[in-house]
């Protein structure tokens, strides 16, 4: 068994009596890539947040790295990076201070060389003088996980990785992202939309709707237990049931 | 592909250095930022440099200290620019949208506003040695001649700056954006009752008390008392750096409750542009 790397339990968010997230429980282990996948409004952004101890849940709790997220962040936070759309880099700086800011920020060793070695790997290399603002979507994302890979996180959460991207890049981003979990044993978990991207990368999917996890299981489980083809059609088919009555929990039966 | 590298460490210094190596970094890159901070000081202490000299024929109290308003203008701006400087830098991070990134990495809001404050410090002495040099240059006047007493005054003066700049900041923490032009505007709220240019006596009674709640206010009585009597006030600097510690006590602390309510609201991942 391996050790949980997220651990999280009944957490619920609740903004002035709306419920954005409410009492959802799952554990994700080293190793694993799990992803939280909705529609927009499910609930997936402010689960993350709350993982990353950016925003208070209204009750549950949430350990990652076996640390209290609530009380003891900053214990763990040098061991877990995450990069999203909502985040940017600091625009007039260039590609090179930026991630050398970043490493010296998260106390890397070896910054330099940990800097060249990931523009390597992530074939930035010949970006690393220009000013992060001039960057494009494609490369702008790249730059973007380099950051989020700085540390060597044990933790990895990603919002919407591809989003934004065009079809050669965001699976060249996704490749990238297998290889690096495979190598260094890391747990990712990303919040996305994209089925395609989450069928090749997850171990396991958190279906989410309404703030609810309304499902759960390894992509092949899904497509199983809902006769579909793809995610796509069991997400619409969960969509369409939250539509009704009683929704998640018929989505989920 | 790397598997892993030697696990990541740092202590509160490094992080707090990464952050002004960051604002180097922009600055180093940004000519138009370096030359809007010392353009005011030194246009201010130009003005006031040929008021001086004209006001030293005319007027007794100008006569006998010549370097009285510009040494004030310079003190004046080193509070000015202090509070800037702690303010601004916070603001580069929220115009950047790179104030995600800060919550989610190692950094403590109490290193966040550690890095803030040396910021502040060189921000101000960019803005304010130049014109400092440029005032002896032009008319004979060294604010240096103030002796040590000069360091306890722009301590004092940069420390209350601070505390502004931590009010400016959290009240930009509540309520966003919309809130950023108080940066410029906040200090000159207290300026009338600061007792720059005219001592606290000329004010009203009432406004008076309210001065002397104030550190700026015994902060240019010593400068004053030192350039008109040539005496040094000890009891004027113990007030203010005992005021400056209630102050900066009251504001780090809202500045980190505003941090703490951003979180609560979820407002550190989706302030910025």
């Amino acid at each position: 068994m391996l050790s949980p790397v997220i651990e999280v339990a009944g957490l619920t968010k609740t903004f002035n009596g709306v419920t954005a997230v409410a009492g959802i429980d799952f554990t994700v282990s080293a190793g694993e890539t799990v992803a939280l996948l909705g529609a927009n409004g499910a609930g997936k952004t402010t689960t993350l947040s709350m993982l990353l101890g950016l925003l208070l849940p209204s009750a549950g709790s949430v350990r990652v790295l076996g640390e209290d997220m609530i009380r003891h962040r900053y214990r763990v936070l040098g061991r877990l990076n995450f990069s999203s759309p909502y985040v940017d880099l600091p625009r007039r700086l260039t590609v090179w201070q930026n991630l050398m800011f970043f490493a010296r920020l998260y106390g890397v060793p070896g910054a330099r060389r940990r800097v060249l070695e990931l523009a390597e790997q992530l074939d930035i290399a010949d970006l690393l003088k220009q000013r992060s603002g001039n960057l494009s979507a494609g490369q702008k994302t790249r730059v973007s996980l380099a950051k989020a890979l700085i540390n060597a996180p044990e933790l990895l959460l990603l919002d919407e990785p591809t989003a934004s991207l065009d079809p050669d890049t965001g699976d060249w981003v996704r490749g990238f992202l297998e290889d690096y979990q495979r190598q260094s044993g890391a747990a990712i978990l990303l919040a996305s939309h994209n089925m395609a991207e989450v069928e090749r990368l997850c171990d396991q999917v958190l279906m989410m709707s309404g703030g609810k996890i309304v499902d759960r299981g390894s992509p092949a489980a899904l497509l199983e237990r809902y006769a579909q083809d793809s995610l796509e059609g069991v997400f619409l088919d969960i969509a369409r049931a939250r539509q009704g009555p009683d929704a998640p929990e018929r989505a989920a039966e | 592909m790397s598997a892993r590298i030697q696990a990541p460490g740092g202590s509160t210094a490094t992080r707090i250095g990464a952050m002004v190596l960051r604002h180097a970094y922009l600055l180093r890159t940004s000519w138009p930022r370096i030359f809007e901070m010392m353009y005011w000081p030194t246009i201010q202490m130009v003005l006031w440099g040929f008021f001086t000299v004209f006001l030293a024929t005319k007027s007794s109290y100008i006569a006998q200290a010549t370097g009285i308003l510009i040494s004030a203008v310079l003190l004046w701006d080193v509070l000015f620019r202090g509070q800037l400087g702690f303010s601004l830098s916070f603001l580069e991070e929220i115009w950047s949208r790179n104030l995600g990134n800060l919550s989610v990495s190692p950094l403590k809001p109490a290193e966040l506003m550690a890095a803030l404050m040396t910021m502040s410090v060189i921000r101000t002495l960019i803005g304010v040695l130049p014109a400092a040099g440029l005032a002896i240059v032009f008319y004979e006047v060294s604010v240096f001649e103030l002796g040590l007493p000069l360091v306890a005054f722009f301590a004092n003066l940069l420390v209350m700056g601070w505390a502004i700049g931590m009010l400016v900041c959290a009240l930009i923490l509540r309520v966003g954006l919309g809130a950023e032009s108080v940066a410029w505007l906040a200090i000159f709220l207290i300026a009338p009752v600061s007792a720059i240019y005219y001592p606290v006596s000329v004010l009203p009674d009432w406004l008076q008390a309210v001065a002397w709640t104030l550190p700026t206010a015994a902060v240019f009585e010593g400068m004053r008392a030192i350039l008109i009597d040539g005496q040094v006030r000890g009891d004027l600097l113990l007030r203010a750096a005992l005021l400056n510690l209630l102050y900066l006590t009251v504001s780090a602390a809202t500045f980190l409750y505003s941090f703490q309510v951003a979180r609560r609201r979820g407002l550190l991942l989706q302030i910025g542009e």
